[in-house]
């Protein structure tokens, strides 16, 4: 089960419409701009790609512990269809998700489709656009970083929205988003990283071809960074009610390990301070890429 | 899992609520759960009804009147989320529970916040379930575009409920053949390290989208072929009939009913 989708009754009406109007807004630009540019050939193209996130998502891999990572998809849509057609490929999933499978619901939609389809294609996309003319390990690796900070981007929005909506109290539901999107944003960036890599080798000519403006790069920047300033949230009250998320399943696949290094992204020497979290992020950041760099020397020295 | 011919969550049956038309369904199934979220915390009596109402539809549907409970379960683990609502600060303490080195107290106000919300989230699950087990999935969609969706998005979501089992099947192959690779003695610890996990799992997914990649283009040629314009087309004339309108303002009164009901009471 995926942490991401909000089911119907965890949002307030208010919250929940008014995100279905800044999705309707979006989902309409992109329907805009497709039908105008692309063409009808790409149509199946971005029916089938959906089909692929779909079945994408089913691709796990055993991390420790029994509990598994898995890959949301959306920063490598955004990556390979650029940013418009990104967004119309993850709101077909999340509509089918929700219509067929009661994965999130449909009152809630609007506010799904923005954290997992406009965030993610704006920070994903926005960010790999920075740094498509870089060298290749580099680039694979920016990449990365740019799945990993969709995720968390994501995860922080979702869980402001549950905060709004006075459904769980801000202490517990940011510390517990992004800890457990910390972690399963670098399954998302690592499988992004391998996924391009493995693409770029078998065939070359899909290279991922820049489809949007500036702007997509500074609302990306932007909102990425927005993800790291408000980070210091995570800290501000470590209260007992962490636990009692976490004892109740929030945590599931952050329990053990890895988890206790940057507990509550604070640095235990730095004490609770907001610099301490605003480092932690950073250091997390920058362990994320280079795995993430790591990972695309090491693929590129194959070929 | 060999193959994924489980998806599909329509019910095939004849009766009143299969026969009506998806628009009023759709319309009426965001309707209710718009209105559950209306509703205030711990309008019990309003829950109640718009449970009743529910449980009056799956009997109408032909599915047995606890079709929806049975199936609702799968939605319950999400739920647990909304535990921390049960300490909001505001209310008169209940209880107090010692747990390791936190004290916490559930508050009476936490208490109805956390059972309206839990409530909210399970008659909504319900609706989602009895519409799409009422609906075949193609008319839903011809709902979403006659009710002004965008066309490429329609279009988008009928491509990917068509191709959703092929490539689904797809990637069930890809995880059989790793697995047929990936002997293990049992008690020893077998694989690669994790980085290389991830690294075969990318592969998997590039490889997927190769695939999928390849076939969209097949599929392109095929569908032109057969004269395709850009958009699907149907022989159903999907037209509002009497009874769409009779129960499209039945099933208003009862939404507002129960509205009245959840502010008055």
């Amino acid at each position: 089960m995926q942490p991401l989708h909000i089911p119907d009754g965890f949002l307030s009406s208010t919250i929940a419409l008014l995100f279905w109007l800044a999705s309707a807004v979006m989902v309409g630009l992109a329907a805009r701009r497709s039908e105008r540019g692309l063409g009808e050939r790409q149509i199946p193209l971005m029916g089938v790609m959906a089909a692929f996130i779909f079945a994408a998502q089913m691709l796990n891999f055993p991390v420790a512990g029994g509990t598994s990572g898995h890959f949301l998809g959306g920063a490598l849509a955004a990556i390979l269809l650029g940013p418009w057609a990104g967004i119309l490929v993850m709101t077909a999933v999340i509509a089918v998700q929700a219509l067929l499978f009661q994965d999130g619901g449909l009152l809630a939609m609007g506010a799904n489709i923005f954290n997992m389809g406009v965030v993610t294609a704006l920070v994903g996309y926005g960010l790999y656009r920075l740094g498509r003319n870089w060298p290749p390990a580099a680039r694979l690796a920016w990449a990365g970083l740019a799945g990993w900070a969709a995720t968390m981007s994501s995860a922080l929005l979702t869980a402001l929205q549950l905060w709004l909506s006075g459904t769980i109290a801000l202490q517990v539901v940011v510390p517990a988003m992004l800890g457990v999107h910390a972690f399963i944003g670098l399954g998302e960036g690592a499988i992004t990283v391998a996924a391009l890599g493995f693409i770029e080798r078998v065939r070359p000519d899909l290279q991922p071809r820049a489809r949007g403006g500036l702007a997509w790069t500074w609302g990306g920047l932007l909102l990425a960074l927005a993800t790291v300033m408000l980070a210091p949230l995570a800290s501000a009250h470590p209260d007992g009610l962490e636990r009692v998320a976490q004892d109740f399943g929030f945590f599931t696949l952050a329990q053990d390990g890895p988890y206790q290094l940057l507990a509550g992204y604070r640095l235990p020497f730095l004490g609770d301070t907001p610099l301490s979290t605003v480092l932690a992020s950073a250091i997390g950041a920058l362990a994320v890429f280079g795995v993430a760099f790591w990972l695309g020397r090491s693929l590129r020295g194959e070929s | 899992m060999t193959h994924a011919n489980l998806f599909d969550r329509y019910h095939a049956a004849d009766s009143p609520l299969h026969r009506l038309d998806a628009r009023v369904k759709v319309v009426v199934g965001v309707g209710f759960i718009l209105g559950n979220a209306l509703l205030p915390d711990g309008a019990w009596r309003a829950f109640a009804c718009a449970w009743g109402a529910l449980l009056i539809a799956n009997a109408r549907a032909g599915l047995g009147v606890w079709f929806t409970l049975r199936r609702s379960f799968l939605a319950l683990p999400f739920a647990l989320a909304a535990v921390s609502a049960l300490f909001l600060p505001a209310g008169r303490p209940l209880t107090e529970w010692t747990l390791g080195p936190w004290r916490l107290t559930p508050t009476d106000l936490g208490l109805v916040r956390f059972l309206s919300i839990l409530l909210r989230s399970w008659l909504s699950v319900q609706a989602a379930i009895l519409l799409t087990a009422t609906t075949p999935f193609p008319d839903l969609i011809h709902a979403l575009e006659h009710l002004r969706l965008p066309r490429v998005l329609t279009a988008v979501i009928a491509f990917l409920y068509r191709y959703l089992f092929v490539l689904t099947d797809e990637a069930l192959r890809l995880l059989r053949a790793r697995q047929a690779r990936s002997a293990s003695l049992p008690g020893r610890r077998s694989g690669g390290t994790l980085p290389w996990r991830v690294r075969t799992t990318g592969h998997l997914a590039g490889q997927l989208f190769l695939r999928s990649y390849e076939r969209a283009d097949r599929v392109y040629q095929a569908m032109l072929a057969r004269g395709y314009r850009g958009y699907l087309r149907t022989l159903r004339p999907h037209r509002l009939r009497a009874a769409d309108w009779r129960a499209l303002a039945l099933a208003a009164l009862v939404l507002l009913w129960i509205q009245w009901i959840g502010w008055v009471y």
